[in-house]
């Protein structure tokens, strides 16, 4: 698991880090900008993604379908997403072509025309993935419980409401996209087959005159603790249920993540075999590490028929509360080499390992090579973790349920009964 | 790289890409069995085996095959579909005896009766899930309502009452009929000892009884309609329209494939800019699925119920313009460079690579590598594409609409 990773950083706050993987015949890369959600205005949120939703309208020499032939031509698979900090733009495609695309998008992130007669179908488009959501029903729990957990903004929903995108008007996407879209804390990730030498000159001509406009990382605000219940008539309920936890950058965050992976890592991890395989429960039930700059949580979902809901969340409860008891050996030893493998995979990916050195790099200012990490699981001890789990016990849960009828939280039943 | 087959004297084919530069390996079983080859009494039988099958051994409980899996470091999962059931894990090249071993003994599933009963709740679980996710049961209606009397109407998951009435035997039973050699391919890509693996499966799979397992083609006489389905929980309208497509061995399946993806990729494609860059829809697009004996294209839309009847208005204009305003040459062009781009990124993983090898058993197809893949995209001509789309009209459809929306006034 022997591979280079450079950076090379500008004068105006951006930064290239590139990972070479020359068997590879493909490249991938991710722009990541520091306008995420985060950054909206109060009531105009989810202007981040009305804004990236503008920018892909056409930038440079290119009208809007010429933009979109260009990426299809250069054979280009490529996404956007709008998450809690940044904009990201991401592609993959084979490896001689690089250079025309980072064009394309230099163009894309400097150049947009913002063509003011597209705005509606923008707003439209927009408007519908606010709706298309109401209609996933775990990602709308999972929603209301970030937004509990983290607060208001690193929690909001990144894709706003109704009235916000309704509200959000043309010289306001003009004005967000000339202060947001700027190059200091821009991440620029490249993974795969590629010649360093040639990239840096690139971006260095690419993005160097491009003038910076500072900010900073917006810090957590307080978070609401407790239950919380959306009443929707399904077949099942829907929990979702977590507490605080590390962030990526801490020094306890591999124990940490060690923990989460004896809860849900595999097919004989914990919940899975408690909650599905023993009892019958559910068909999908997870927990899962997720990181601010600032603070982390620790997510879990489980699914079940409204009857037996309350027992599920019974049980999930029981085996979070049940870490502090302690980790084994065995279970220790099945997730070193299943992460040991997941990284050696991640080889043939340069789509994986672009989305990995770029998040690093927000959140350490440098990455973890696949060997680093390797060598932190296999260093784990069970003595570790479980002083961890000792001195961080899941607590201060939040509880998100959506279904037919509410659910409690034992302690909360517990506590209700005896008065 | 190099590709090798052959059979075991019981039938079973093994098929194999290998790659001594890989850094890991996968192997699936390929069961030539699915929802279609169900009676239907017990369907959903497929799907539930699937599950079962990680349920144990005469030599393995259920705790064991889990944790065994997990002490390899496999990434290992199964599908069932209308006419396949897929096992496959992802592993290094170290644990590729032992993932060789413990697949080939879970293919002998023991199907005890508690350990049925436990898992059918899972199932049950599962349906219910899917009911709560759009399109809401809408894609089993429409594939029932399309082929009718044909096998592949018949639904991969079941239903509640197929699968809470069904008994462990009426499965031991059809896991005997269905999971013989001749009816199982085994396949390989990435960093393998071909000759040890050839060994190791004689061991665990060469006594394995055959028994002429087959499945008989049968023609699809396919059906038009439109059928609602209330829905009044879901916020928006999910459209689904099925015509009839090549089959998996038709050699026009290259030209459909680009035909779809020119008129619903789900970026640049004539309905990207009909409903997607003009947000009159929250998703839009077609593909085809193909079948030993028959094959569909799907075209889906989901939008605001209030919009939904214009939208499948100007669906039904951007089919009939198909034949008005052929598909042009840099349509042609930006599809293949589409297509071409996604083998390359599929090739570079060893668990895609398995999946070409297996699927291409499945179909009965001579291998091919993804560079042969690319060179017959490549090769496809203008006049392909507009036979294709004169040969399967898209207007000539079974249309289901599922959401809240019920003043239709098509019929």
């Amino acid at each position: 698991m022997q591979t280079a990773i450079r950076t090379k950083s500008l004068d105006n706050g951006m930064t290239l880090i590139a990972e070479e993987m020359p068997w590879l015949q493909s490249v991938s890369f991710s722009f990541s900008l520091l306008n995420g959600c985060c950054y909206d205005p109060d009531a105009r949120e989810g202007m981040a993604s009305f804004v990236s939703e503008m920018v892909q309208r056409g930038c440079g020499d290119f009208d809007s379908r010429a933009y979109i032939e260009q990426l299809d031509s250069l054979g280009v698979d490529y996404s956007s997403s709008v998450t809690v900090y940044h904009t990201h733009f991401n592609g993959s495609l084979p490896a001689a072509r690089l250079s025309d695309t980072m064009q394309v998008y230099s163009d894309l992130l400097r150049r947009p025309r913002l063509p003011a007669n597209q705005v509606e179908d923008a707003r439209l488009v927009c408007m519908q993935e606010v709706r298309a959501i109401e209609d996933d029903l775990a990602q709308r729990v999972m929603l209301k419980l970030r937004e509990r957990q983290y607060g208001n903004p690193l929690g909001r929903a990144i894709h706003g409401n109704e009235a916000s995108i309704s509200a959000i008007n043309y010289d306001e996407i003009v004005a967000h996209y000339e202060s947001m879209y700027q190059p200091y804390g821009a991440i620029l990730g490249v993974a795969g087959n590629f010649e360093w030498e040639r990239l840096c000159q690139e971006f260095e001509s690419l993005f160097a005159d491009w003038q910076p406009n500072p900010r900073s990382v917006i810090a957590s605000t307080e978070r609401t603790v407790g239950t919380c219940h959306i009443h929707h008539e399904s077949q099942q309920t829907h929990i979702g249920l977590a507490f605080p936890s590390v962030t990526y950058s801490s020094p306890d965050y591999f124990l940490a993540r060690g923990a989460v992976g004896v809860l849900s890592d595999g097919m004989s991890s914990r919940l899975f075999s408690e909650i599905r395989e023993k009892r019958g429960l559910c068909y999908s039930v997870y927990a899962s590490l997720h990181s601010l700059k600032d603070q982390g949580s620790v997510f879990s979902y489980v699914g079940t028929g409204v009857e037996r809901a309350q027992q599920s969340l019974d049980v999930l409860y029981e085996q979070l509360t049940k870490l502090t008891d302690g980790i084994t050996e065995p279970e220790l030893d099945r997730l070193r080499i299943q992460i040991r493998s997941s990284l050696v995979m991640q080889q043939e990916s340069s789509r994986s390992r672009v989305a990995s050195i770029s998040g690093d790099y927000f959140h350490l200012g440098y990455a973890r090579s696949l060997n680093d990490i390797n060598q932190k699981i296999q260093n784990l001890s069970v003595e570790d973790i479980n002083e961890y789990l000792q001195k961080h016990p899941p607590q201060d849960f939040n509880l998100v349920t959506l279904g037919p009828t509410p659910l409690e939280l034992p302690y909360a039943l517990h506590a209700a009964t005896t008065g | 790289m190099h590709y090798m087959q052959q059979q075991l004297d019981n039938g079973l084919t093994v098929q194999a890409d290998l790659n001594p530069n890989a850094q890991s390996m996968a192997i699936g079983f390929f069961v030539r069995t699915g929802a279609r080859d169900e009676p239907t009494e017990i369907g959903g039988v497929s799907h539930f085996l699937e599950h079962m099958v990680f349920k144990g051994t005469a030599t393995r409980s259920p705790e064991d095959v889990n944790r065994q899996l997990d002490e390899m470091g496999s990434h290992s999962n199964a599908r069932t579909g209308e006419d396949s059931t897929i096992y496959h894990s992802a592993v290094l090249p170290d644990f590729q005896t032992p993932i060789v071993e413990l697949l080939a003994d879970i293919m002998q599933p023991s199907l005890r009766d508690e350990d049925f009963e436990m898992e059918k709740q899972v199932i049950i679980e599962e349906i219910m899930m899917y009911d709560d996710q759009p399109p809401y049961g809408g894609y089993e209606r429409i594939m029932s309502e399309f082929f009718g009397e044909h096998p592949l109407a018949q639904s991969v998951l079941g239903t509640v009452e197929t699968v809470g009435n069904m008994t462990a035997e009426q499965m031991r039973q059809y896991y005997k009929e269905r999971y013989s050699p001749d009816n199982i391919c085994v396949a390989i890509a990435g960093k393998v000892d071909y000759d040890r693996l050839i060994r190791d499966l004689e061991r665990t799979c060469g006594h394995w009884e055959p028994h002429r397992c087959i499945r008989q083609p049968r023609p699809a006489h396919t059906r038009k309609g439109f059928v609602v389905i209330d829905k009044a929980q879901s916020t928006q309208e999910y459209i689904l329209q099925l015509t009839q497509g090549p089959s998996g061995n038709d050699q026009d399946r290259y030209a459909a494939r680009l035909l779809t993806a020119i008129l619903g990729d789900d970026c640049g494609s004539r309905m990207f800019w009909e409903f997607l860059d003009t947000g009159l829809a929250d998703g839009a697009g077609m593909g085809t699925y193909e079948y030993d004996d028959a094959g569909v294209i799907m075209t889906y839309l989901s939008c605001q119920p209030d919009q939904a009847e214009e939208n499948l208005e100007r669906l039904q204009i951007l089919q009939e313009r198909i034949l008005s305003q052929p598909v042009t040459a840099r349509e042609l062009e930006l599809a293949k460079s589409k297509i071409a781009s996604q083998i390359i990124l599929a090739s570079e993983r060893t668990n895609s690579r398995m999946f070409s090898v297996g699927t291409q058993w499945l179909r009965n197809h001579t291998f091919k590598t993804p560079a042969e893949i690319a060179a017959i995209y490549d090769s496809i001509t203008l006049e392909q594409i507009r036979a294709v789309a004169a040969k399967y009209d898209l207007t000539k459809n079974m249309t289901v609409v599922v959401g809240p929306k019920q003043d239709w006034s098509v019929t």
